[in-house]
């Protein structure tokens, strides 16, 4: 049996999303992703721009975001964006710590 | 099919109200979600009170359940042979599915039943990827199998295993993702297939710590080496390298070799850097005693002069 090899590729190379897309990737409703980025969960490529677009970036956060309202059942955005900034900043500390013992 | 009684998972009563569900639901959660939970068995409980709380939080996919009747928790049942229908997805193959994949077939079931014609596009899927330091650094290939729900024109859900090997670009590090374009689930009426996305795990290295783009490696030497100076042999992930110490090298030091670190398809490159680690010879022979001894009598130099500099304040 042949199996396909297919290329892995990183966020960044992975181009840009409209928020529609967006919405389809996260499992969150346009209005959710407005309130997440309106609490500075995310911001979009150009705020100024009448057409959002996104780094792909954005859907790993947007999914997270999804992830945590499900699994604790949260329903206020501006409270999942601070839960969001605090499981970044526990992420962050965690590398940190991580890259620290590697040193000792 | 084995009956799980989610109720009892959630432990409230049948006839429990929304709010009630909710509520015991965000109890457990916080007891078991393995993110906070230092219980034993915790991912695996959390797995069980997610599953009955997607269930019962939603008023069609409740009724549905209910209509299952009543069974002892981890009795095999079968649906009564209208439920399919009841529920606007005619005939379903039980055999290779659980509750939770025939409940979560729901979604595209309900979405068909709003819209048939509209296309639904497959779900995102996420899976971990161990690699070693070696394989991040070159990239490499990898086989994952993975087993997906997918779902039919009628959208009735079908366990579907699959094996698929994915080219890991060089230069992924540890708590990377990575997209696999279309390998998610698959879509249904034209929607498109989802996408994969990798965690990536990279496991630690005896010599070798990562920061960025950047590697960085112990370089030890002798003390004259680093006085001197010297041309030394060293490894580093790209092969072995003679790298010029200078005279003076001081513990600590970085000793930076530019291009070196971890590179990326994109052009982007991080540097190596060799951190100087003073090592002494613990056994000398008597000409070596002799020879350091003399050293020290020449030698008017001070290594804790910082500590005189601090009195002296």
């Amino acid at each position: 049996m042949t199996i396909e090899t297919i290329e892995a590729l990183y966020l960044e190379q992975s181009g840009v999303l409209s928020l529609g897309e967006l919405v389809e990737h996260s499992g969150l409703s346009e209005q959710e992703l407005r309130e997440l980025i309106e609490s500075g969960a995310f911001a979009p490529q150009d705020t100024r721009s009448t057409t959002w677009t996104f780094g792909s970036w954005c859907v790993v956060v947007a999914r997270r975001a999804y992830r945590l309202r499900e699994e604790f059942a949260l329903d206020d955005m501006h409270s999942l964006a601070v839960v969001l900034r605090f499981e970044q900043r526990i992420e962050a500390l965690e590398v940190e710590i991580k890259q620290l013992r590697a040193k000792t | 099919m084995k009956y799980k009684d989610y109720y009892a998972i959630l432990g409230v009563e049948r006839g429990a109200g929304d709010d009630e569900i909710k509520k015991a639901y965000r109890k457990l959660a916080r007891k078991y979600h393995p993110d906070v939970s230092k219980e034993p068995n915790a991912e695996e409980r959390f797995k069980e009170v997610s599953e009955a709380y997607e269930t019962l939080k939603d008023a069609e996919k409740r009724a549905a359940y209910d209509q299952l009747g009543r069974h002892a928790a981890g009795e095999e049942f079968r649906p009564p042979p209208d439920w399919g229908q009841s529920f606007g997805g005619g005939q379903f193959s039980f055999d290779d599915i659980d509750l939770a994949d025939l409940f979560a077939g729901f979604a595209g079931r309900q979405r068909g039943g709003d819209a048939r014609d509209r296309p639904i596009p497959g779900a995102d899927y996420e899976a971990g990827v161990r690699l070693t330091f070696e394989q991040a650094f070159h990239g490499t290939e990898i086989e994952l199998d993975l087993s997906a729900i997918e779902y039919d024109e009628q959208g009735r859900p079908r366990r579907v295993p699959h094996r698929i090997r994915v080219r890991i670009p060089p230069g992924v590090t540890d708590g990377q993702k990575l997209r696999v374009p279309g390998k998610g689930g698959k879509g249904v009426r034209g929607g498109r297939d989802g996408d994969l996305y990798l965690d990536i795990e990279v496991m630690s290295h005896p010599l070798y710590r990562v920061d960025g783009l950047d590697v960085h490696v112990d370089l030890p030497l002798a003390p004259w080496e680093a006085v001197l100076g010297a041309s030394v042999d060293m490894p580093t992930p790209a092969g072995r390298v003679t790298l010029k110490v200078p005279p003076g090298t001081r513990a600590g030091q970085k000793l930076r070799l530019s291009g070196r670190g971890l590179a990326r398809p994109d052009g982007s490159k991080g540097d190596l850097y060799a951190i100087a680690q003073i090592v002494v010879p613990t056994v000398v022979d008597e000409r070596q005693r002799a020879l350091f001894k003399s050293l020290a009598e020449a030698s008017s130099f001070n290594p804790r002069a910082q500590f005189d500099q601090e009195a002296a304040r």
